[in-house]
């Protein structure tokens, strides 16, 4: 038989022990961390006391592999960051290095990346509404959602020939034109998706379980949310009208008209009602977009090895977890001298223990579902 | 340093076009991007040169206050950089957070410059609600240079500095919990660092734990 292998717990934080307090391991493989997260709960009886978040199970050095590839080169690799949300982070990149070198994509380009970006975002908050409500024990919203992400990702199928990792843009705007029907597919799902935003909530919104296990739960404040950095859902539940794509403007998100939902409470209910409310929102702007896209090139005039001239640069997107960051240091040469890349998974995963703490341990997942981390990211 | 503006549309006819020739031997199998990546590190330049010297109000409020801790100011793509001592790092960042209200540290993070006398760049790029506006704090640091902790300050710190030390080695002090974060703690080295390379790297934790030879 096996040797079994002794507990081997060096944190001080759950090492001190109540007489009452027991240690639960939860992860790294299971179902509801969504990925390879392991957390330490200290217990009290059922109640949570303290935790701890072990990462880096993914961590597959993506900042130092950046150092050591063109800026071009780089480019799929930020996609395997946040794997459900590739668009996004190929959009947060490509306009990072475009500032770095001082272009701008051509109009059409910006808002053919607005379009797939937001839609995107729909795709990363229907799996999240998917698995979070699974996590709780609400088996049928996955089904809706993941058939709904599927239009979306054949979407993307069409557009650039890859549903999940899709690289979809280049630095500088775009490498394929808008295929004949793009227009008319999104148009078609947009108006299809009101209705299916709808009856998501009739499935949870007055529903007494859902609501039970998700009012009051993880409650996190604005000033807190502040101090921990959370962006995102997560800091617009707590109340803080804050959005980058309103902040400073990127792509073509200027020329829309889109409200920017936020909640009150900071708990796990309000941040499914303002997840809700992007998903509507974001089909706003793709209808919007889709009225008028311009005519014209789709790709900047740049050459094509990148010399990007030396200095830095940080720029950010809303990336449906938060702020997806890029500072980029260039010194001049084909490769980048430091790619730095702030993710929103990493940094809002931070506050769960302040969200955890005095909570139930079944409580636990739906904090993690509600965080919508992606391990990916967090790992880098 | 301008790029070279030869063709319009570069990506869009793939096949045809020949002088794509920088990225293929980059591209291909890991022994073939090895020629010039030992290139690339090698002549690491100094600190980049600095553009414009910024001098707006938001500097005049900290030359006032802090004086000489205040090292350089200037704007890089129009964003601000404030170059800071470190041994006031501390009493800097808690005047731009409770006074400057630069309330969300957004990110912390560290640039290698092996060649300098300092080597490493601790960068903490902030925003402020109120103002709807950034700043980027540089403090420069020697290798084994202690650095103020500003996690007592901004909640968010506490990971990004683990993150920092795990990466880059640094040692904040005051941090209640400097330990890595995405590498094992038996894990030696710090991969960030310019002089950290495959060939470096810990092998013998990998064969210990994963009971694999390293993947190179």
């Amino acid at each position: 038989m096996a040797e079994i292998p002794t507990a081997n717990f060096p944190n001080v934080e759950t090492t001190v022990l109540g007489a009452d307090e027991i240690i639960l391991n939860m992860g790294p493989q299971h179902p509801a961390t969504h990925g390879v997260l392991r957390v330490k709960l200290k217990l009290d009886g059922e109640k949570v006391v303290g935790s701890e978040c072990i990462i880096g199970y993914l961590h597959r050095g993506v900042e130092k592999i950046a150092e050591h590839r063109s800026y071009q080169q780089f480019a799929p690799y930020v996609d395997r960051m946040d794997y459900v949300a590739a668009v996004s982070n190929g959009l947060g990149y490509c306009e990072a290095v475009e500032k770095l070198m001082g272009v701008e994509a051509p109009p059409r380009a910006r808002v053919i990346r607005t379009i797939l970006t937001e839609l995107q975002r729909i795709a990363s908050h229907l799996l999240w509404l998917g698995t979070h409500a699974l996590d709780i024990g609400a088996l049928t919203p996955l089904f809706y959602c993941l058939r709904e992400r599927e239009e979306i990702l054949k979407i993307f199928e069409k557009y650039c020939g890859a549903r999940l990792t899709t690289h979809a843009f280049r630095i500088g705007g775009l490498q394929y034109e808008a295929y004949d029907e793009l227009e008319k597919d999104v148009e078609r799902f947009c108006k299809d998706f009101e209705q299916k935003v709808n009856e998501y909530e009739q499935l949870l919104t007055e529903n007494r379980i859902w609501v039970g296990r998700t009012k009051g739960i993880g409650v996190i404040s604005a000033q807190d949310a502040i101090d921990m950095g959370a962006t995102g859902p997560i800091i617009r539940a707590s109340g803080v009208k804050w959005d980058i794509r309103k902040a400073f403007p990127y792509a073509a998100y200027d020329q829309y008209q889109w409200e920017v939902p936020t909640g009150k409470n900071g708990d796990t209910f309000d941040r499914y009602l303002v997840r809700m409310e992007e998903m509507r929102q974001s089909r706003r702007i793709c209808l919007q977009a889709i009225e008028n896209i311009p005519t014209g090139p789709i790709m900047a005039r740049i050459g094509k090895v990148l010399k990007p001239p030396p200095g830095e640069v940080y720029h950010s997107i809303e990336a449906p977890k938060g702020e997806l960051g890029y500072y980029i240091v260039s010194d001049g040469t084909t490769q980048p001298y430091r790619v730095r890349i702030r993710p929103p998974s990493f940094i809002n995963l931070e506050a769960f223990d302040k969200m955890v703490r005095g909570h139930l341990v079944a409580d636990v997942v739906a904090i993690i579902g509600t965080l919508d981390i992606v391990l990916g990211e967090v790992d880098r | 340093m301008a790029n070279d503006p030869e063709e319009k549309q570069p990506p869009a006819p793939p096949p045809g076009e020949k002088p794509v020739a920088p990225a293929p031997p980059a591209a291909g199998a890991p022994p073939a991007a090895a020629p010039p990546k030992p290139a690339a590190p090698a002549p690491p330049k100094e600190a980049p040169p600095k553009p414009e010297p910024l001098d707006n109000e938001l500097v005049k409020h900290y030359n006032s206050r802090f004086g000489e801790a205040i090292c350089e100011a200037w704007l890089d793509r129009k964003q601000a950089i404030l170059v800071v001592d470190a041994a006031r790092l501390r009493e800097i960042a808690e005047y731009s957070c409770d006074e400057e209200k630069f309330d969300l540290l957004t990110d912390l993070t560290v640039v290698d410059w092996p060649k300098r006398e300092k080597r490493f760049d601790i960068i903490l790029n902030l925003y402020s609600f109120p103002k709807n506006e950034r700043l980027r704090l540089k403090v420069w640091a020697g290798e084994n240079e202690p650095v103020p902790s500003v996690s007592g300050i901004w909640g968010t710190a506490n990971w990004l500095e683990r993150e920092a030390y795990d990466m880059f080695g640094i040692a904040f002090t005051g941090h209640p919990n400097l330990k890595r974060i995405l590498l094992p703690d038996e894990w030696q080295g710090h991969p960030l660092r310019k002089d950290y390379d495959i060939l470096t790297q810990d092998t013998a934790w990998v064969r210990e734990n994963l009971g694999i030879e390293s993947g190179q």
